[in-house]
């Protein structure tokens, strides 16, 4: 890597009496799964780019509850959320950022109920008011004209109606943008949600991540873009399956943009 | 006997009404026996969502050909029903087209009503061959066998025949307005009926007043027992999609709610003061709440109006990622087996003299099996594809919280993921204190 990355967290700000303009909450994924960290890193590098005043709680850090949540153990999700709210409310945090939408939901939606009130926001989200505010610029044409198709995930798409963030992001590369027949308040789920991705799936005729990648192949795309780090993983699972990792990419909207930028 | 038919008519009519309302009652009772939950919020935004989605439509033309086909037969019930009031009119006080002397205005009104009940005698023709014929994908899952099949024609049966004596009962009319016959006299326009003259050829005057007669009490009491259908059939949406819009979810969709039981719980162990071998205060010492839920009356009470609401049109279930790989679930099964359950509870309160006297079933197993709870993967579709905002996502997460809370029968690897994250904050076995590594490796 070219630019090593600056990773602050809260602690070292706050023992230096600084606070950062947002906070970066990389959730599990985003900090154990080596798929995911290369999103984070990606999204990190954005940030270090555009001079944004950030920081992660790095070890402070836990699981949101998510997954608890939607898996029906309510106690666990509330143990986590409250937990978690004791910590940022000690630092103060006001603005979030994350690059998984389930911790975006959760976060969001469920956490002013238990004391939690924050302004969230989704990396895509992020990105775009940078862009807008020209603190990251993209010239080159990296991706210029190449079949793009965007992966709605369900917990930033239905469930938060964030839609066009991610796809203005796609526009900037000067790609093509193929939507799928099922797309925005219609798109298909990737199969990880609601704690599917800890467990077998039920017996079927078919995985949903199949059925999701089959439908994604037909717009015959060179990248299949997704904003969620499980869908990343379900999405190239089965690119996998269909053996045409060769052909066809699945990057997240962080990483496409880092790499026009040539970071 | 001059006054005979007019009694004869009030009797059906109250006798009708009066048996629809006792099923209204029995339906609120029914849905009561929900847990209360606080839907008093922003009120303006309820109306504008009930006007927008029931009365106009919205979320039904998503699928444009049974969307326009519906809103046909949901425009020709709503604007026919002038008609009907004419025909109760008329029926109580003996008259005949009381509503003549509008004049130019009634020949229009008639006139429209032929056009609507035409159209809908068309749309109805091709929502059977949807169901009989072409055989739609979500109209033939396997919930969709036996009664649910049948109500679904049945109801599409009864529209047709309710249409054709509409329409058999003016073109006789309008064959004795042209006689010159005693009390028929020329009022209305007839474009559709006026093309059965054929079919009267030759007959009487006499026959065509008894035919005009015959078609016309078959008609109203065709609607009173259409009406009296409702409550047995799952056609109950053309009113209750009304009260459910008003009632369905505000909040984004992803949002859950947060079990206050839970919150209470949480909020006593994570303070330091507290005293963990308090004895209970007084008010705590009944029996403690029942986390998620197993049977109907641990759901609340709009959970149950969904329930009644939903007309099984499939659209939640042909967006489900789950139904759609072949799983089990079905979330309009889900709604069924919840107003099928509740009807059985509801039985047996009336049975029992006002008291549920155990039966040894539940909603959980007798009805939805654990395999179908647990293939949901929480993704909103069937709660964005419902076209009158039923949620049939809040009763799954609602059992699985009974099935993990009060049952710890969540799937093995999902109790590993929970494990993981109550011992070191990630649903796999990372530690915490590894957290940060990402930004150090290469």
């Amino acid at each position: 890597m070219a630019n090593e990355l600056k990773v602050p967290t809260m602690a070292e700000l706050f023992a230096a009496g600084q606070k950062p303009e947002v906070l970066f909450w990389v959730g599990c994924a985003g900090s154990f799964d080596d798929r995911a960290k290369k999103i984070t890193k990606a999204f990190v590098q954005l940030l270090n780019k555009a001079n944004v005043s950030f920081a992660v709680l790095g070890t402070e850090e836990s699981c949101t509850g998510d997954p608890a949540k939607r898996a029906g153990n309510e106690f666990l999700f509330q143990m986590q959320a409250v937990t978690n709210i004791e910590v940022m409310n000690a630092y103060g945090i006001n603005k979030i950022v994350t690059a998984c939408p389930h911790c975006f939901n959760t976060i969001k939606n469920e956490y002013p109920g238990l004391g939690g009130q924050y302004e969230v926001v989704h990396h895509t989200q992020f990105l775009k008011t940078l862009f807008e505010d020209g603190r990251i610029t993209l010239e080159g044409g990296k991706f210029k004209g190449k079949r793009i198709t965007y992966h709605d995930p369900c917990y930033l798409g239905r469930a938060n109606n964030v839609y066009e963030a991610p796809r203005e992001m796609i526009r900037k590369l000067d790609a093509e943008l193929i939507e799928m027949k099922s797309c925005k308040q219609k798109g298909l789920c990737c199969g990880a949600g609601g704690a599917q991705m800890f467990k077998e799936p039920e017996k079927g005729d078919k995985d949903v991540n199949i059925e999701r990648t089959e439908q994604a192949m037909e717009t015959q795309p060179e990248i299949i873009a997704a904003a969620c780090p499980f869908c990343n993983t379900m999405m190239t699972d089965g690119v996998k399956n269909k053996e045409k990792e060769g052909a066809i990419a699945v990057m997240d909207i962080a990483e496409l943009i880092a790499s026009a930028q040539d970071l | 006997m001059e006054y005979f038919p007019n009694i004869l008519f009030v009797i059906v009519l109250i006798a009708g009404i009066g048996f629809f309302a006792r099923n209204v009652k029995r339906l609120s009772r029914n849905v009561k026996l929900g847990k209360d939950v606080d839907v008093s919020d922003d009120k303006g935004q309820r109306w504008k969502n009930m006007a927008k989605i029931a009365l106009g439509q919205t979320k039904m033309v998503v699928r444009p050909i049974a969307g326009f086909l519906h809103i046909i037969v949901y425009v020709g019930f709503i604007i026919i029903n002038i008609e009907v009031l004419e025909i109760v009119l008329d029926g109580i006080l003996g008259t005949h087209r009381i509503f003549a002397p509008l004049g130019s205005i009634y020949d229009v009104l008639i006139g429209s009503f032929e056009i609507l009940a035409f159209l809908v005698i068309v749309a109805v023709t091709v929502f059977w061959v949807r169901r009989n014929i072409i055989r739609v994908r979500r109209f033939i899952k396997p919930e969709m066998t036996g009664w649910p099949k049948q109500d679904g024609n049945l109801i599409l049966y009864i529209e047709l025949v309710l249409m054709v004596l509409f329409l058999t009962m003016n073109g006789a009319d309008y064959q004795l307005q042209q006689m010159g016959a005693d009390h028929y006299l020329k009022a209305g326009m007839f474009p559709v009926s006026q093309f059965m003259a054929p079919l009267f050829e030759g007959m009487s005057m006499s026959s065509l007043i008894l035919l005009e007669r015959t078609a016309w009490w078959l008609h109203i009491i065709g609607i009173l027992c259409f009406l009296n259908y409702l409550y047995y059939s799952k056609h109950l949406h053309i009113l209750l999609a009304f009260p459910n819009t008003y009632y369905g979810k505000l909040k984004p969709k992803g949002q859950f709610k947060n079990l206050d039981a839970v919150t209470a719980e949480v909020k006593l162990m994570m303070d330091p003061s507290a005293d963990p071998f308090a004895a209970p205060a007084e008010e705590d010492a009944g029996e403690p709440e029942k986390f998620g839920a197993s049977d109907v009356t641990d759901l609340n009470w709009v959970q149950l109006l969904n329930s009644y609401t939903c007309t099984e049109c499939g659209r939640c279930t042909d967006e489900c990622p789950a139904n759609q790989t072949g799983k089990k679930l079905s979330p309009r099964k889900i709604m069924m087996d919840t107003r099928d359950r509740l009807e059985e509870v509801g039985k047996n309160i009336d049975a029992n003299k006002g008291q549920f006297v155990d039966d040894g079933k539940q909603l959980l197993d007798d009805y939805i099996s654990r395999e179908e709870l647990w293939a949901c993967t929480t993704c909103s579709a069937c709660v964005q594809a419902c076209p009158v905002s039923i949620d049939p996502l809040s009763i799954i997460m609602d059992m699985r919280q009974y099935l993990v809370m009060e049952q710890s029968a969540a799937p093995t690897d999902l109790n590993n993921m929970m494990g993981n994250i109550e011992n070191n904050g990630a649903p796999w076995p990372f530690n915490q204190m590894d957290r940060l590594n990402w930004a150090k490796e290469e």
